[in-house]
């Protein structure tokens, strides 16, 4: 058993000789930053959410610029108070289902596959687990959503110059809300993280995430008008759209009180998900 | 070192893991035998932190597992199921292990190597076949360079040459001086390879012995002699190696150390009738299925399973 002698061969046992190995939190998050980029279907996924992103918002202002040139404009609500800024982040209602179903993968993908064991085994303290992919898939979620928020205005201003949306950089609130919508998409990609290891499987955080962010703000149509002015603007869908969106009425929250709301949903399903995590066998 | 004192896991009104007291000592490999559902896996989960008991506790090296700085160094655990991501490659699954301790990247080559994984490192993990599975397994036990090793099942799956690495791997770690800790449901494999055993049935500790015990008080080798004069026998067939019991009251003798025509033999040289005198030779398999069909039959009461499993 030739395969063996590596072992015997090994100074033994006396502590001094051993290495002094330690989990610390960097570690920890190097660990998960180099499990997110070993999986084929990070790669996948972010680019998808990347592509949404910018072709949306490029097919979008393309469509409201061949709207104008052929006089058809006034028709379109939407496009009637239209802007380059949201002409371009036309996308980032697609781009959240793809990042934030990735965030789901990171956490309830490892329950799926039965990866948790080995992660947990190796840092039983947990918590730092979640920190560590919560923090790294957020980072990469809002670099990639940044860069594509940016990339889609510089295209998609271009393709609208000379129209009555056009708008540049430098025009007021533009930057803020270029940012604000990648900070929107690095945190919808925390809520899937934290909701995949909250319930720990697949579906159930995809499920979740969809109906939180896209269909409960439909449901809330059906309740008393009154009711809907008060709790509309803090549900996180509308919350998170204050934070990119370029005007704000009396309906919506501002782009700071938006942050602000749609920050403490995500500390709420994070501590959700650390509670579980601390509390429950794997 | 594993410490477990009165480690109880409870799941609603099922008790998989009842009251279990023991000790994994270093430097042997103890076995951990009990048929399916008798609370082994459990149990390891427990000891490395997966499962909180309900009651009790364990600790490894004198600590709880999680309390560890460096948990992968002190206990290295390959369990039942599969604990990898189908979706990356046995070396980067490694390497993501080794990350979180700032073990070296020359350390996962040397267990890549030691587990016979050169050739499909870098192929996915969900393509592996079940024994080259075990062995990715195995190579994340060894990752640590653990003084203790936990395999859960570990033959499960392999091929006779998996089947003999794995029993030589376990006499090796344990050579080395560590603590080596293996489950199985298989008495057989166990007798090849473990010098310790702990036996569990139904979450309970069955016994906590040698092979050579196990299968002595088993009465592998035992003499059953019913006689006029019990008190008398006993003391003519006394000698070293021979191990007589018996009730008080009753004519009935179990006799070890000694064959049934030295008995008969001495007996008569001493004018001492016997009624009867049978030998009985039980093979470690059956010794394991008494044990453990005693602990299903007779679940409440481990009067019987004491006098057996726990050599004074």
């Amino acid at each position: 058993m030739s395969t063996l002698t590596a072992t015997t061969e090994e100074p033994r046992t006396t502590a001094p000789d051993r290495p002094a190995y330690r989990v610390t939190g960097r570690r920890v998050l190097s660990s998960e930053w180099a499990k997110l980029w070993s999986l084929r279907s990070t790669w996948i996924t972010l680019g998808l959410g990347l592509l949404f992103l910018v072709a949306f918002g490029l097919i979008a202002a393309s469509h409201y610029k061949s709207e104008i040139d052929s006089g058809h404009v006034g028709r379109d609500r939407d496009f009637a108070t239209a802007t380059a800024v949201s002409l371009s982040l036309f996308g980032t209602n697609f781009a959240q289902l793809a990042l934030g179903v990735l965030g789901v993968l990171v956490t309830a993908g490892e329950y799926s596959t039965g990866m948790i064991r080995s992660t947990l085994a190796a840092v039983p303290r947990r918590l730092p687990v979640l920190w560590s992919k919560a923090t790294v898939f957020g980072l990469v979620a809002l670099v990639v959503a940044t860069l594509g928020a940016f990339v889609a205005f510089l295209f998609g201003s271009g393709i609208v110059s000379g129209t009555p949306a056009a708008m540049g950089l430098s025009h007021a609130g533009v930057l803020r809300s270029l940012l604000g919508a990648g900070l929107y998409l690095g945190l919808v990609g925390v809520i899937g993280v934290a909701l995949g290891s909250l319930l720990r499987s697949v579906a159930g955080g995809i499920s979740v995430l969809v109906a939180s962010l896209m269909l409960v703000p439909g449901l809330i149509s059906l309740l008393p008008s009154s009711w809907q002015d008060n709790i509309s603007p803090y549900l996180p869908s509308n919350a998170g759209e204050s934070m990119f969106a370029l005007t704000h009425d009396s309906t919506t929250l501002s782009p700071g009180a938006g942050l602000l709301v749609f920050l403490g949903w995500t500390a709420l399903a994070l501590a959700g998900a650390a509670y579980r995590l601390v509390r429950s066998d794997v | 070192m594993i410490d477990a004192r009165q480690l109880t896991k409870r799941y609603g009104d099922k008790t998989a893991v009842d009251g279990l007291d023991f000790v994994v000592k270093p430097g042997t490999v103890t076995g951990f035998l009990g048929p399916n559902g008798a609370g082994k896996s459990t149990t390891m989960r427990m000891i490395v932190g997966l499962d909180a008991p309900t009651s009790g506790s364990v600790t490894v090296n004198g600590r709880p597992y999680a309390r560890h700085q460096a948990p992968l160094q002190e206990v290295g655990a390959l369990l039942e199921a599969k604990s990898i991501h189908p979706g990356r490659s046995a070396a980067n699954h490694l390497r993501a292990l080794a990350l979180t301790h700032g073990i070296p990247r020359r350390r996962v080559d040397e267990v890549i190597e030691l587990a016979g994984l050169g050739s499909v490192a870098r192929k996915r993990a969900g393509a592996f076949s079940l024994g080259m599975g075990q062995r990715l397994g195995i190579a994340a036990a060894l990752l640590g360079d653990p003084q203790t090793v936990m395999l859960d099942e570990p033959v499960n799956g392999l091929d006779p040459e998996g089947v003999l690495w794995i029993r030589n791997l376990l006499k090796t770690l344990a050579d080395e001086g560590r603590t080596v800790f293996v489950s199985s449901h298989l008495m057989s494999e166990m007798a090849l390879v473990a010098d310790h055993l702990i036996i569990v049935g139904r979450g309970r500790l069955l016994a906590d012995t040698t092979v050579g015990d196990l299968i002595r008080e088993a009465g592998g080798d035992t003499v059953t002699v019913v006689t006029q004069d019990p008190a008398r026998l006993r003391d003519v067939l006394a000698g070293p190696g021979v191990d007589v019991t018996g009730r008080i009251g009753s004519e009935e003798l179990q006799v070890t150390g000694a064959t049934a025509r030295e008995i008969g033999l001495k007996a008569a040289e001493h004018g001492i009738a016997l009624f009867e005198l049978t030998s009985r030779s039980v093979s470690l398999e059956e010794a394991f299925m008494d044990l453990t069909r005693d602990a299903v039959e007779y679940h409440g009461s481990t009067t019987a399973v004491e006098t057996l499993g726990r050599p004074a």
